[in-house]
């Protein structure tokens, strides 16, 4: 079963600004998916839309079967919503933000209790749970975000860039909290800046730009389109000259650095020989960027190539 | 989903908001209507002499508690239902299965509450000052809630069309305020010249002021079946537009 379907989705903004030109997304059951796209390509609108924040121009979207228009309260109770911005009553305490939040979903209060004091328990927030949620740091306000959207257990989990602007200490133990619900089973739909988070954590991937999907499938099928790798090498000695080998693309960057597009059928191997035949030592050697945000700007590119004619 | 759970809650939220800041929201009503009973009522009042068969301080007794029901709730509804859609809590409702008109009844109730509790606080304030006998408890109590809930509603309607902070102060400030003094808190509108009158009679808030009045000391200058049928009327109206708004999602939705 789809946890997600979403069908012609469209949303014309009172301005005239088209953020969705009619999108389709399927989303199955247990995945965990990326969503991603530059800013303004529309999919804060698609999750505005998924959550009943802004209203859809027409399309469809049904959440585990259930359709979002006609079957409301089914669809809402299984969708969980962690939002890029802090959005809860700051003058409330940690535990009352949460137990609230199940009481919106109908949840009786003995079990709300339990299931808040389950779900503090697992965000680590279970001894902040009678502090004024404005004293939290940044990363404590992001894990309360993540237990009111899990108190009344979701099967559908919508996480808005979660670690935009977290330190990486955080960052990392979010990626373990988000691992951990999948693996318990609950499907999650990401939405991130950072490429490497989408790469090491989601299985399939969805890229939207300019109000279109522009990419549906899963990550190492995506992946295994690149052709070429670039690597940075840091040499012993600076380089007077810089080397010239066939099928490699070789520029320098620095006295003692080098950038090497490396194409996938040549490898490493055969640089490394025709390098050390050169006698220039490499001391280290790092990937250039990211690999999947190197297929994100080239499909980013060739969408906007695509429009602009 | 289980409605009445999500109406308890939001319900008691509002009810946790507004006594967590009780000297915000009770104590000022205390001392501005104790320095209205004092100065109009026992410093001029007593040189005024009788109004419609009653001393001036009995006279002015309901429409002091009416007024302070009127403005209170109203000030719990737009302030908190703004404030929650400013800090965007609002989509902690939008994003659960709650109906929109779950959501209404519980701001609604929040306002009524408050506004009745500070209708009772000024009661008791005003027992200092006047004996205050009821004349028909019911028609005082259902003309109290009927109108506590009618400007709740204005409230909401104010909030959710409301853009900035500036403009949930206007219609307080510059319509309820005018409009309350101008409904015959302080006089008869028998008092006034035939062309006022008239124009008082144009004043929703004159027929709920006089109802209760009615309801607690047995005067009025309208017709107590007439008032229940405005402020019946008005109920119905704004809720209907309230819930639009809503299921339109104005002012809360892009």
């Amino acid at each position: 079963m789809n946890a997600l379907s979403i069908r012609n989705l469209r949303k014309t903004y009172n301005n005239g600004f088209e953020a969705l030109k009619g999108i389709d997304l399927d989303v199955e059951e247990g995945d965990f998916f990326a969503l991603l796209g530059p800013n303004g390509a529309g999919k804060s609108t698609a999750i505005g839309i998924i959550s009943s924040l802004v209203n859809e121009t027409s399309g469809s979207i049904s959440i585990f079967g259930h359709d979002l228009k006609t079957d409301r309260a089914n669809a809402k109770s299984c969708l969980g919503m962690v939002p890029q911005e802090v959005n809860f009553n700051q003058f409330d305490t940690v535990k009352s933000i949460v137990v609230n939040q199940a009481g919106y979903y109908g949840t009786p209060r003995k079990l709300a209790l339990e299931r808040t004091e389950l779900c503090l328990k697992q965000m680590d927030l279970w001894d902040k749970r009678d502090m004024v949620s404005r004293r939290l740091s940044g990363g404590m306000k992001r894990r309360v975000m993540i237990a009111r959207a899990m108190v009344h257990a979701p099967k559908l989990l919508i996480l808005d860039e979660p670690t935009a602007g977290v330190d990486i200490e955080i960052r990392r133990s979010m990626w373990k909290m988000m691992q951990a619900l999948n693996e318990q089973g609950t499907t999650i739909i990401l939405t991130t800046h950072y490429l490497e988070e989408a790469e090491s954590l989601c299985r399939n991937i969805a890229i939207i730009d300019q109000g279109r999907i522009v990419e549906n499938s899963d990550m190492a099928s995506l992946l295994s389109r690149m052709h070429i790798d670039h690597f940075v090498l840091d040499l012993a000695e600076p380089l007077v000259v810089v080397p010239v080998i066939d099928g490699y693309q070789i520029e320098r960057i620095g006295d003692k650095v080098l950038n090497v597009g490396v194409p996938k059928e040549a490898g490493l191997n055969q640089l490394f020989n025709q390098l050390s035949a050169l006698n220039i030592k490499v001391l280290s050697l790092k990937n250039k960027s990211n690999r999947l945000e190197q297929l994100f700007m080239d499909l980013i590119d060739s969408s906007s190539a695509g429009i602009n004619q | 989903m289980n409605n009445t759970i999500a109406l308890r809650t939001i319900v008691t939220k509002e009810i946790f908001r507004f006594i967590r800041i009780w000297p915000q929201t009770l104590l000022p009503p205390a001392i501005t209507t104790a320095l209205y009973f004092l100065i109009f009522g026992k410093l001029i009042g007593s040189r005024i002499g009788a109004v419609n068969g009653a001393s001036y301080m009995d006279y002015i007794v309901p429409g002091i508690i009416l007024m302070s029901v009127i403005s209170h709730s109203y000030a719990n509804v737009v302030s908190s239902f703004y404030s929650t859609k400013f800090q965007r809590n609002i989509e902690e409702l939008l994003v659960a299965p709650v109906p929109n008109w779950i959501i209404l009844a519980g701001y609604v109730s929040g306002g009524i509450i408050r506004g009745l509790l500070v209708g009772l606080v000024v009661t008791l304030i005003s027992l200092l000052f006047a004996d205050v006998v009821v004349n028909n408890l019911l028609i005082t109590l259902s003309v109290a809630f009927l109108t506590a809930t009618l400007f709740a509603l204005a409230g909401f309607i104010n909030a959710v069309l409301a853009e900035s902070f500036d403009d949930i102060s206007i219609i307080p400030n510059f319509v309820l305020t005018p409009l309350s003094y101008l409904g015959g808190v302080f006089y008869s509108v028998d008092m006034l010249p035939s062309i006022w009158q008239t124009i008082s009679k144009g004043n929703p808030i004159l027929y709920m002021i006089n109802a209760f009045r009615y309801g607690l000391i047995g005067i009025s200058d309208v017709k107590i079946e007439l008032a229940y049928l405005i402020t019946g009327g008005f109920i119905v109206l704004l809720a209907f537009f309230s819930l639009f708004l809503l299921h339109k999602g104005i002012g809360i939705k892009n």
